[in-house]
């Protein structure tokens, strides 16, 4: 069981939101505040500091983007928040500009579709991993961005593309190896040689999974 | 009947045609009509005889610089003998310019023709309305009036003179109102407006209300968008975490589990249906972000791998944006189903205000835009912005959809 996190939740649809709080709760985990708009998660998380924040991206008052604006502001005056956006929208656009946030040495992040908060385990775990620093990118918005399968991508071969697109979801090689029914050898062998076709040399920090992952959004 | 005109006058009985105000309207029509003769046979009379080239002269630019006051003089006169206005048949002009306004004008076929209604108003109209004028009520009033001051020694001749001349004289109304009604009727249509004069007009209003159209569905559409948002997808969000929330409860085994997992399922699907059907409706991304966000999102959901170049400076009116958005959808539809392509382009960019969009791919051509491929729809599509779809697709390919959108049409903006 990990240790405790509080949480922010900005969710502008009631029930929903005690949904999701009922959820944090269920795992062990405290919910700092729940708020309805945009406005009020930035004040909320000056407030609370919480250890993750996770927020809709259409939320009143003009209900287009204004989560994602508000998790674009809270991570320019604090790159070391944990941020999850969960969102109706599946185009990479929006995950993208998230992911953009995402600079070596700076806290983890996520885009999750809505639909994968009633997959409860996983969205708390999709909720650790990003706690935890690491990147999460929803399954079929990766599914998305394999589509464009331009260069660099074009060098990868299908099993690699494979690799990244779970490396891509926040899977770590042991679920991997378990997803693709190969060794965790093999796997590491895979993501060494993915990060070598897409130039990121095997010497630099933690984070070139996150921008193995950018490559991709990138395209 | 009602009398509008002069020729209408004359199916009134005699004595209301002579008591109505029809014959003095129709000769002081004719009275004014004969006046642009007065300085032709000045001029004729001094210049004319041995040296035409004054006269000539005169009455060409006459004829090129008056054409139009001419005209809106004649439309203005005409009133005296048809109680219709006529209207004007000239465009409204561009607010630009003289230059732009002369321009305009010697474009319209309204100016030449009253240009030529100069030409024979000088030419005949105006001796033809002093003739009329003398002959129905000139000669008549002298002839009547002669044997006041002239002694005459041949009564009886005098006699059969008077008489004919009053004969003449009553049938005068009816030859001026005749003759001023036929003059009218030839002027009305040589200087009120033609059907090819508004066709024109006509079709921009076409154009203008087609895109207002679009628009109007556009904002229908993205209504619907948002009510199905805030709506059934909000509702299916919290079905799903619910019954989420409820599996954690509900061990594997236990008599609810089962029905439980199916009921996931479907919400789990139902969710993601709805989603690509809010989507259709209309794209969010296309609103928040603009057309290359929404233009590189579709290439991404293309199972064909595409290479996106949107060179665009900014945004365009939402019906341009949203249409070019669907266009781009169909055209990568065709080309995941129909070409066989390894590989498609799309390319978007602006030339002089025009929206360029180009959907290219290295599949096996021979695309038909008859055979149900959507493509007659997308031409149907971009034709109510004013724009136009072209198709260039031989037999082995490539194939290559180019549409055009007209600059967007100021009401549309």
């Amino acid at each position: 069981m990990p240790r405790e996190r509080r949480v922010i939740v900005a969710e502008d649809d009631v029930l929903t939101r005690e949904g999701i709080m009922s959820l944090i709760a269920r795992f062990g985990h405290r919910v700092a505040t729940a708020v309805g708009d945009a406005d009020a998660l930035v004040a909320a998380v000056r407030e609370h500091r919480p250890d993750v924040v996770v927020t809709d991206v259409r939320m009143p008052p003009t209900f287009t983007d204004e989560g994602l604006q508000a998790a674009l502001r809270l991570r320019q005056d604090d790159p070391m928040l944990p941020i999850l956006v969960v969102s109706q929208y599946v185009e990479q656009t929006y995950a993208a500009e998230l992911l953009e946030s995402a600079r070596p040495g700076t806290a983890g992040i996520g885009y999750l579709l809505k639909d994968r908060i009633g997959e409860a385990v996983e969205f708390i775990e999709a909720i650790d991993r990003v706690a935890e620093g690491h990147t999460v990118v929803d399954t079929e918005v990766v599914r998305q961005m394999l589509c464009r399968r331009r260069d660099p991508l074009t060098r990868l071969t299908p099993r690699e593309r494979e690799v990244l697109s779970l490396v891509a979801e926040g899977r770590s090689n042991a679920a991997i190896a378990r997803a693709l029914f190969i060794t965790e050898t093999a796997v590491a062998k895979h993501i060494g040689s993915v990060l070598i076709k897409l130039d990121l040399h095997p010497d630099e920090d933690d984070h070139r999974r996150v921008r193995a992952v950018l490559a991709y959004l990138r395209g | 009947m009602p009398i509008r005109t002069a020729l209408d006058a004359l199916s009134l009985p005699p004595t209301r045609l002579v008591r109505s105000s029809w014959p003095w309207r129709s000769a002081l029509y004719l009275v004014g009509g004969a006046l642009p003769g007065a300085p032709a046979i000045v001029l004729l009379m001094r210049y004319g005889i041995e040296d035409p080239v004054p006269v000539l002269l005169a009455t060409v630019s006459t004829l090129a610089a008056g054409g139009i006051v001419f005209g809106r003089l004649e439309r203005w006169r005409l009133r005296l003998v048809d109680s219709v206005p006529v209207p004007d048949a000239h465009r409204p002009l561009p607010p630009r310019g003289w230059r732009h306004a002369l321009r305009a004008r010697l474009r319209e076929q309204a100016t030449w023709r009253e240009i030529g209604f100069v030409g024979i108003s000088i030419g005949v109209l105006c001796w033809l309305d002093a003739v009329v004028l003398a002959c129905a009520v000139g000669y008549p009033v002298a002839a009547v009036l002669s044997p006041l001051h002239e002694q005459d020694n041949r009564p009886l001749a005098t006699l059969v003179s008077v008489g004919m001349a009053v004969g003449l004289l009553a049938a005068a109304p009816y030859v001026v109102t005749a003759w001023a009604g036929a003059r009218a009727a030839m002027a009305r249509a040589l200087l009120g407006p033609r059907e090819s004069d508004r066709l024109g007009d006509r079709l921009i209003e076409v154009t203008r209300s087609r895109a207002r159209l679009v628009d109007a569905f556009e904002v229908e559409r993205r209504r619907i968008e948002r009510d199905l948002h805030d709506g059934a997808q909000q509702r299916l969000v919290a079905l799903n975490v619910y019954l989420g929330l409820a599996r954690l409860e509900v061990p594997a085994g236990s008599p609810g589990h089962d029905p439980l997992v199916k009921a996931h399922e479907l919400a789990r699907r139902a969710l993601s249906e709805l989603r690509e059907l809010i989507r259709g409706v209309h794209p969010q991304v296309l609103t928040d972000r603009g057309l290359g966000a929404a233009l590189h999102d579709l290439a991404g959901r293309s199972p064909v791998p595409v290479d996106v170049d949107v060179r665009l400076p900014g945004r365009l009116p939402p019906a341009i944006e949203v249409t070019a958005y669907f266009v781009v959808g169909e055209a990568l539809t065709n080309v995941a189903r129909h070409s066989r392509a390894g590989r498609a382009g799309v390319t978007a960019d602006l030339d002089d205000d025009r929206l360029i969009l180009r959907i290219s791919d290295n599949g096996v051509g021979g695309a038909d835009p008859q055979a149900g491929t959507g493509l007659a729809g997308l031409a149907d599509r971009v034709a109510a912005v004013g724009g136009k779809v072209s198709l260039s697709s031989p037999p082995g390919g490539p194939t290559v959809v180019q549409a055009e959108f007209a600059p967007a049409v100021s009401d549309a903006a």
